[in-house]
């Protein structure tokens, strides 16, 4: 009887394995196949193209950061009373689409979601890179970056000030630099031993320095392993609240403020699942390309795309239902304010960016009710930037619509982005691109070891506990 | 100088110093199969190499430690002082600010920051704490020299038995080394 249930278990086991990695792997296939990626192909055409979009974009950066410096932040759009314009805007929807990063390489990895394995790298790197361009918007946002230092940091200064900590702006800032660096940490610790497989793959001089530094002097002891994986799972169990934390206390600027709109209880739950949501598409704008000229498809399969569009369809419906949830607040409130923030939302100057909103983040992602959308790569790539543009209107909706029209008639306003608002968006976009295409250059793009976990021949036979 | 000289006679007697033999094979299996065995008949400085983790493996050299968890323990207790106390000296003792007319201990405001910084000093516990304890960085390390090792990072499992265990011999080890199966059995040079 015990033998016919662990039969059937493992040819369950045997199943899920062969759907998240291609027939016929061995170790020496996965480590080949990924690290000559770095090590010995010559880089596609592709890549150069997408290097050289991202480089262009990232010179706009610098010339609309250098002017805003010259002149001030009179050149963006923003104005009393919408102050917080794109910069928020943008801070917002990069951080969110951090999110995906850490869920997939923290909380996945504690509900033991094998599928993670072969995306959790790049995407790691993609929370990275969109933590650096979020990072950008509030500093410069600040219009004199360089006095940012005694406005944030409480450090013993000559005007003995110390920051406001009672803000929940101040608290942004420990979120987020804290977030920023736990996610280097986590994401560093994860390439220790796959820089030391291209340390020891390497035969350039340069490459085998430059990965044998890197990799510190790894050799795969059993007994490194162990407090090595001690040491995984427990970042991992700290990264779980810490990117819950970061997105709530993100939600706290606005929630903590009076503006109809703004306050509301429903915003922290809200705002991870929009991030978690934003984060998904963006991973999934990323890897069918990638995979597609890398050759990847035994890596990253269509059960991991499927699964990256389950996940979207159900946070796609926590946000929609924190949506609906504004409507009926703004009504049942029976606050004269918050009914007209939403009368003005969905019929006032900004209405075609709310239906907008509605469409691509609630009514379009029901197309993944089927398998047939979940499993089709177009409508995969089409569907993940209609959202990653939902989730971008969500934020701007959030941002000028509850600003530009307040409690007094008299101080209302209109909010228009400009030219340098556009120029600094799209750097950040170049910024973005120009870190993950050198990424995919220069370190292995899929966490070679954990792949090495899922294949059938790395199980240990014998006693199971 | 005369101790290099001493030094050059030495390793001429006896060849160049080992550091221990290198049992390679090609699966976990064997691998694991051979730590126990190794540490069933007694040799306590052994170590097996895999590229990847294999929990058994480390299982089969009980000795060892790990205070991984106590140095994440005390980085989350520490980041905690650090932030709450941060807080409350700057907003009580340092600069206080009326604010709203909260009172200046308003601790509830303070527990995000907090939080964040548990969080953060207890990464770093994670992170160093597990490297120190493994010794890194190291960048040179004998069984480098072994030209087989490099495959410890794309396919193949190594067992380490180290000349300083005081059972090792030269004759016997390699002949119980063999004795495990391995693919080969290779002498690694300090």
């Amino acid at each position: 009887m015990e033998n016919t249930s662990t039969v059937k278990e493992l040819s369950l086991a045997e199943r899920e394995r062969a759907a998240v990695i291609g027939p016929g792997h061995t170790f020496a296939t996965i480590t080949d196949k990924i690290a000559s990626i770095v090590l010995h192909e010559p880089s596609p055409a592709s890549w150069w193209l997408g290097l050289l979009i991202g480089l262009t974009l990232l010179s706009g950066l610098g010339l609309s950061v250098g002017y805003l410096l010259f002149k001030g932040t009179g050149i963006w759009g923003i104005n009393i009373p919408v102050g917080w314009g794109f910069a928020i805007i943008n801070f917002v929807w990069w951080i969110g689409i951090g999110h995906a990063g850490t869920l997939i390489s923290a909380i996945l990895l504690l509900l033991k979601q094998r599928w993670r394995t072969s995306i959790n790298r790049f995407a790691e790197a993609m929370t990275l890179f969109a933590v650096a361009c979020a990072a950008i918007f509030p500093v410069i946002h600040t219009g004199r970056p360089w006095l940012a230092a005694y406005w944030l940091f409480p450090y013993p200064n000559t005007m003995a000030l110390m920051p406001q900590f009672r803000s929940p702006l101040m608290w942004d800032v420990f979120a987020v630099s804290t977030y920023g660096t736990v996610s280097l940490l986590f994401w560093y610790v994860g390439l220790i031993p796959d820089l030391a497989t291209l340390r020891d793959r390497a035969t350039a001089k340069f490459q085998k320095i430059a990965y044998g530094i890197l990799s510190l002097g790894w050799r795969g002891s059993a007994v490194h392993w162990h407090r090595y994986e001690t040491a995984s799972l427990l970042l991992a169990g700290l990264a779980t609240p810490l990117v819950l934390s970061v997105h709530t206390i993100v939600s706290f600027d606005f929630a903590v403020s009076v503006i109809p709109g703004w306050h509301a209880t429903i915003f922290p739950p809200y705002f991870v699942a929009g991030a978690i949501f934003s984060g998904f598409a963006m991973v999934v704008t990323l890897s069918i390309p990638i995979r597609a000229i890398y050759g990847l498809q035994d890596f990253i399969t269509l059960k991991h795309l499927e699964n990256m569009a389950k996940v979207m369809l159900a946070t796609g419906w926590i946000v929609f239902y924190g949506y609906l949830m504004e409507i009926f607040i703004a009504w049942y409130s029976g606050n004269e304010y918050e009914r007209y923030m939403m009368i003005n939302r969905q019929m006032g100057p900004y209405a075609p960016f709310y239906w907008a909103l509605i469409f691509c983040n609630g009514i379009a992602p029901q197309i993944f009710w089927w398998k047939k959308a979940r499993t089709s790569i177009p409508i995969l790539f089409i569907m993940s930037i209609v959202i990653n543009i939902g989730m971008w209107l969500e934020r701007f909706i959030i941002v000028v619509t509850s600003l530009h029209r307040d409690f007094l008639p008299s101080s209302w306003g209109m909010y228009w982005p400009t030219i340098w608002d556009w120029m600094t968006y799209a750097g950040t976009l170049g910024l973005f691109l120009t870190l993950f295409f050198l990424f995919i250059r220069v370190l292995p793009m899929i966490s070679i070891f954990e792949m090495r976990t899922i294949i059938p021949q790395a199980k240990v036979a014998g006693v199971h506990k | 100088m005369a101790g290099e000289s001493m030094h050059s006679v030495e390793t001429a007697d006896a060849g160049p110093s080992l550091y221990g033999l290198l049992a390679e094979f090609d699966n976990p299996n064997d691998l694991v199969r051979a730590t126990r065995q190794a540490y069933a008949a007694g040799y306590r400085k052994l170590d097996a190499y895999s590229p990847y983790p294999v929990e058994e493996a480390w299982e089969a050299i009980p000795h060892h430690s790990n205070r991984v968890p106590l140095a994440v323990l005390c980085g989350a207790l520490a980041g905690m002082c650090a932030g709450f106390g941060l807080q409350t000296w700057a907003s009580t003792m340092y600069y206080p600010m009326n604010i709203g007319g909260r009172p200046d201990l308003s601790w509830p405001s303070f527990i995000p920051i907090t939080f964040e910084l548990a969080v953060l000093f207890a990464s770093f516990a994670a992170v160093f704490g597990m490297l120190m304890m493994n010794g890194l960085p190291q960048p040179y390390h004998p069984l480098f020299n072994s030209p087989r090792f490099a495959t410890a990072s794309r396919d193949r499992f190594f067992l380490c038995i180290e000349a300083q265990d005081p059972l090792f011999d030269r004759q016997d080890t390699l002949r119980f080394l063999a004795s495990l199966e391995p693919r080969e059995v290779a002498e690694v040079e300090n």
